[in-house]
């Protein structure tokens, strides 16, 4: 097992979840909320997706050394690998040549060809790997995409069925109804929780991926890049990096703009003025131009520590984590800006002042009274920078001080597009993959953070 | 008086969606507003009596529907016009007036512009001619500079001026019905002496009918015609003004006549007896610096609390009565090192405690405690009651266990009137006054000995008040509390008070046994006040038989 800096932190990140989740379930009035967090369809369906992201990102989060033989040939021989890599070696270790569309059998581009004969041809090859098992693919090829789908789509059917049931029972166990009354209750859509909605979800998303993967082990569902990579396994690469940019950022964020913002609003006076001072001037500094200077500093410090960083996977770790911070130190100020105001209409309040009359600490009101009151805002914000520091890093990867390049990420995947889109014929299949994963997961995180914020909003209550 | 009705609502019902279900806020009322009368719509908040005044010109909040009923306007059915018909007849035909005069008017346009709207969209005046019309306006409406307040906006007036500008907007489309939605309740009460007699001249000169809607008997007696009084959307009596002040026949309106304070009732109670003073300030003071210029120096103060000294002695209340802006409150706030002070002295229980910091602060708070106005601002709504209530205990006495405070807190809401389940619950489950009582607790679980209470009624229907005012009775009998008490209703303090102070620009300019200053007022100041309470000169008392 190794752990990378981010593996270490995004772990942390889903301790304190668990962590926070376990408190929230002994406190009634914090439990009440998330209730009704649950009760919602839309936020439950989200969330049934965003956990199954999250279980790609855990996946791809594990690293270790492969045993031999397992891992990549000549350099990367001694690379780390994650349980993804190793899980979906057969998407891995298929590479082409060069671009391929969606399902094809045959290359992108013309190349000269010796055929048995001694003549050669100017001809699409045929693929190394994609429906190479076809003897005649123009006859084939359909039928049997159509039956290996087919085959998928029966597994991933059978793998909800044990799903479905395996939640059943552990309904019907801890209601202590017969099995057939719960499925009923699931199917009629007559419980608390929208069960029935999670399950379509689920149905629908084990259809896809099971679907998807049956036919990847003989096709590139996706397609290849530039240098006959699957894009399907890029994508699912990149999910790691997605979330991983939009989760740890916060772990910058968050602290800087509470206490400051918090701080900034309840004491006024001097410790306004230097906040203030602090983040109009921060604002003031365009945003790109602090991450380049940085990123470039960052490398120039890798080039000096050398043995340092004596793997690819090392650097590439160490780039991501030093664009999350830098991200997250950039991006902090809107937010403490308006948990400022904020508190300032909040220290006003008639319960703050009535808890100042008490002898509550100030420690205690801010933690107590002031916090709780902007935590809204804080949730509101996360969730829209989670879809904003998606796409920033891929901006960022378009000026190249983004992600390492051989890190997989949407944003790599869109700044290639740049150029692919001028080719004839157009190479769509990159844009689109990273675009759906991307759409689906900051859709998702958005319905969520929604429901949220409904069920935690006082004056939105019943 | 014409025997066609102006105004004419047959069996209105209106009902809110709220979440699923549908909650009826009015439900079948009917009556009739003649020419040039003016009629009343008493009730308690929540009884659906803005509801069906918006409702009769089709406003109604986001959720709210019609269900069944009409409202004819001469015989034309309002809710079968089409919207651009029944614009026609809004700000024309009908004029209406709210509460808030400051968020009705548009602050960044200036009242000239704001009446000429009106003017321009009803009549097609223009330049010269508008402009003249709208001075008129304003001339009308008892504006002391007509030409000058023209171009001036909102923020540039005083409460009352806006709600003049309010009028003269309403009146600027000669309507000829005028609806009136609390046009007082957020004004002191010699402004609101003003406006009610603006209004009642207004109504002679032009002939106008008025449609008043008020939780104020008080209001209702010195102008109404004809009253109807609400209650959980139905009207349960309508009469005329006459008899029913003489003699109201529902149970309910009797009940609304009853939980009124009155300043009478101060009269031959028996004096709490005087012990040793509790609190004692001497030439209080609160000043605002003025900075300006480019240093930010302070060039002047703004004397919110100038050189006040009283001293109030234990188990006593002792009422700070005046208007906005005269400093009651800050003085309250100060006392309890909320706000600064910026001189003065003050001894509580014989110990000098000005300025005291850190510590000593915190000591103190175990003996003072305030009791704020607004019952919905004044608890955390993140936190439960049970938690509210426990705050104190826990910063002032951390060596109690859990337990301890639980029990506390329950015993607490039981004295106050509450329930123990209440505990678990969050504050926007409960109605204002069950906060209030929360609030109260929450003051009490220190147990202070004296309680500084921010008008902790005013906010509050007149029932409820009557509730609240019987509590803090209750309470300062069995724990010899001591109350500070803030508020600009002479009636209530007439209820509470064994002394008065009434304050005026920072000053105290009369103090005295509540008896004397409300029934023989030596100062000029105090006895405007007393005259301006409304319906102070009309017999409000039902007679007994």
């Amino acid at each position: 097992m190794i752990f990378f800096w981010t593996d270490t932190l995004f772990f942390l990140l889903l301790l304190m979840l668990a962590a926070a989740i376990f408190r929230a379930r002994s406190k009634e009035h914090l439990r009440r909320p998330w209730r009704k967090v649950a009760r919602s369809t839309s936020a439950m369906v989200s969330l049934t997706v965003l956990v199954f992201y999250f279980g790609f990102a855990i996946l791809d989060s594990i690293h270790f050394h492969p045993p031999e033989g397992q891992g990549g040939e000549g350099k990367f021989k001694t690379e780390a690998m994650s349980l993804l890599d190793w899980w979906a070696s057969p998407l891995r270790q298929r590479s082409e040549k060069t671009y391929s569309a969606p399902f094809a059998s045959h290359g992108y581009a013309r190349e000269n060809s010796r055929g048995t004969d001694g003549v050669s041809h100017w001809a699409y090859p045929r693929l190394q790997f994609g429906g190479a098992h076809l003897a005649d693919p123009e006859k084939g090829k359909f039928i049997d995409i159509l039956q290996t789908g087919f085959a998928g789509l029966l597994d991933g059917f059978l793998a909800w069925l044990v799903f479905a049931a395996l939640l059943i029972v552990a309904r019907s166990r801890s209601g202590s109804i017969t099995f057939s009354q719960c499925a009923y209750d699931i199917a009629e859509g007559r419980t608390e929780v929208p069960w029935r909605a999670v399950l379509l979800t689920l149905l629908l998303i084990l259809l896809t991926s099971f679907g998807l993967g049956e036919l990847s082990l003989t096709y590139h569902v996706f397609g290849t890049d530039k240098v006959g990579e699957d894009v399907f396994f890029q994508s699912l690469k990149s999910i790691r990096t997605g979330l991983l940019i939009g989760t740890l950022t916060t772990f910058i964020t968050l602290p800087l703009a509470l206490t400051l913002g918090i701080l900034a609003g309840y004491y006024r006076g001097w410790v306004d003025d230097i906040i203030q001072y602090i983040y109009t001037t921060l604002n003031s500094i365009p945003g790109v131009l602090l991450i380049a200077a940085s990123m470039l500093l960052m490398q120039a410090y890798m080039a000096r520590h050398e043995d340092e960083f004596a793997s690819l996977a090392l650097r590439a770790d160490f780039r991501l984590l030093f664009l999350c911070m830098i991200l997250g130190l950039t991006s902090w100020t809107g937010l403490c800006r308006l948990l400022r105001a904020e508190t300032l209409k909040l220290r006003e309040m008639e319960y703050v002042q009535a808890a100042r009359t008490l002898g509550v600490h100030q420690g205690t009101i801010l933690l107590r009274h002031i916090m709780p009151n902007v935590f809204h805002l804080v949730i509101i914000s996360v969730a829209l920078d989670f879809s904003s520091l998606v796409l920033a890093e891929a901006v960022l990867s378009y000026v190249n001080i983004g992600v390492d390049p051989t890190t997989e990420s949407w944003g790599n995947m869109i700044n290639s597009a740049r150029l692919e889109m001028a080719r004839e014929p157009i190479v769509w299949w990159s844009l689109s993959a990273a675009f759906v994963f991307m759409f689906a997961l900051v859709l998702a995180a958005n319905l969520f953070a929604d429901a949220v914020r409904d069920a935690f909003d006082p004056r939105r209550a019943e | 008086m014409n025997t066609t009705p102006l105004l004419s609502v047959e069996n209105l019902h209106v009902a809110f969606r709220q979440g699923a279900e549908r909650v009826s806020a009015v439900c079948g009322i009917s009556f009739n507003i003649h020419q040039g009368e003016t009629f009343a719509l008493v009730g308690e908040s929540g009884s659906g009596k803005s509801v069906s005044a918006l409702s009769v010109l089709r406003l109604l909040p986001l959720g709210g529907k019609i269900l069944q009923g009409s409202a004819k306007l001469e015989g034309v059915d309002l809710f079968r016009l089409p919207e651009n018909e029944l614009c026609k007849i809004r700000g024309r035909r009908v004029g209406v007036i709210f509460q808030d005069p400051m968020s009705s008017l548009n602050p960044v346009m200036t009242i000239g512009q704001q009446i000429g709207e009106v003017l321009r969209l009803h009549f097609g005046l223009k330049g010269a001619d508008l402009k003249s019309r709208a001075v008129e306006l304003l001339h009308q409406v008892g504006m002391p500079r007509p030409t000058q307040h023209f171009d001036e906006y909102p923020h540039q007036f005083s409460g009352g001026m806006r709600q003049r500008a309010m009028i003269a907007i309403a009146l600027a489309g000669e309507p000829d019905l005028l609806i009136a939605d609390e046009p007082t309740t957020a004004l002191d009460v010699t402004i609101q002496a003003q406006i009610l007699a603006l209004l009642k001249r207004l109504q002679q000169e032009t002939g106008m009918a008025l449609w008043l809607i008020t939780h104020d008997l008080g209001i209702v007696s010195s102008i109404a015609d004809r009253v109807a009084v609400m209650r959980k959307g139905e009207i349960v009596e309508a009469a005329d003004s006459g008899p029913f002040f003489k003699q109201p026949q529902h149970p309910y309106s009797q009940q609304l006549f009853d939980a009124r304070p009155r300043l009478e009732s101060c009269l031959g109670r028996q004096q709490t007896p005087t012990s040793l003073p509790l609190l004692e300030v001497r030439d209080f003071k609160v000043y605002y610096p003025i900075k300006k210029g480019l240093l930010q120096r302070v060039v002047d103060h703004v004397r919110a609390v100038d050189g006040v000294s009283f001293s109030l002695p234990q188990g006593q209340t002792l009422a700070l009565v005046g208007e906005s802006g005269c400093g009651k409150t800050t003085l309250g706030k100060a006392l309890l090192n909320l706000i600064e002070s910026s001189g003065g002295q003050m001894f509580f229980d014989g110990k000098d405690v000005t300025g005291s910091s850190g510590e000593a602060r915190r000591k103190r708070c175990a003996e003072m405690q305030i009791i704020f106005q607004d019952p919905f601002s004044s608890m955390n709504p993140r936190m439960v009651v049970g938690d509210i209530i426990e705050e104190g205990i826990r910063a002032l006495q951390p060596e109690r266990s859990e337990q301890q405070r639980r029990e506390r807190a329950e015993e607490l809401l039981e004295a106050v009137g509450m329930t123990k389940e209440a505990r678990m619950r969050y504050p926007h489950e409960f109605s204002g006054g069950q906060r209030q009582r929360i609030c109260i607790a929450r003051a009490l679980a220190v147990n202070p000995r004296l309680i500084v209470c921010d008008e902790p009624t005013s906010a509050l229907d007149v029932s409820v008040q009557k509730q609240i005012l019987a509590l803090l009775k209750d309470l300062r009998k069995q724990q010899g509390l001591s109350y500070l008490f803030i508020s600009h209703d002479l009636a209530v303090v007439a209820e509470l008070a064994d002394q008065v102070a009434v304050m005026r620009g920072g000053k105290i300019v009369e103090i005295g046994p509540v008896e004397r200053v409300l029934f023989k007022p030596a100062h000029d100041y105090t006895r405007k006040l007393l005259e301006s309470v409304p319906g102070r000169m009309n017999q409000l008392t039902p007679s007994p038989n």
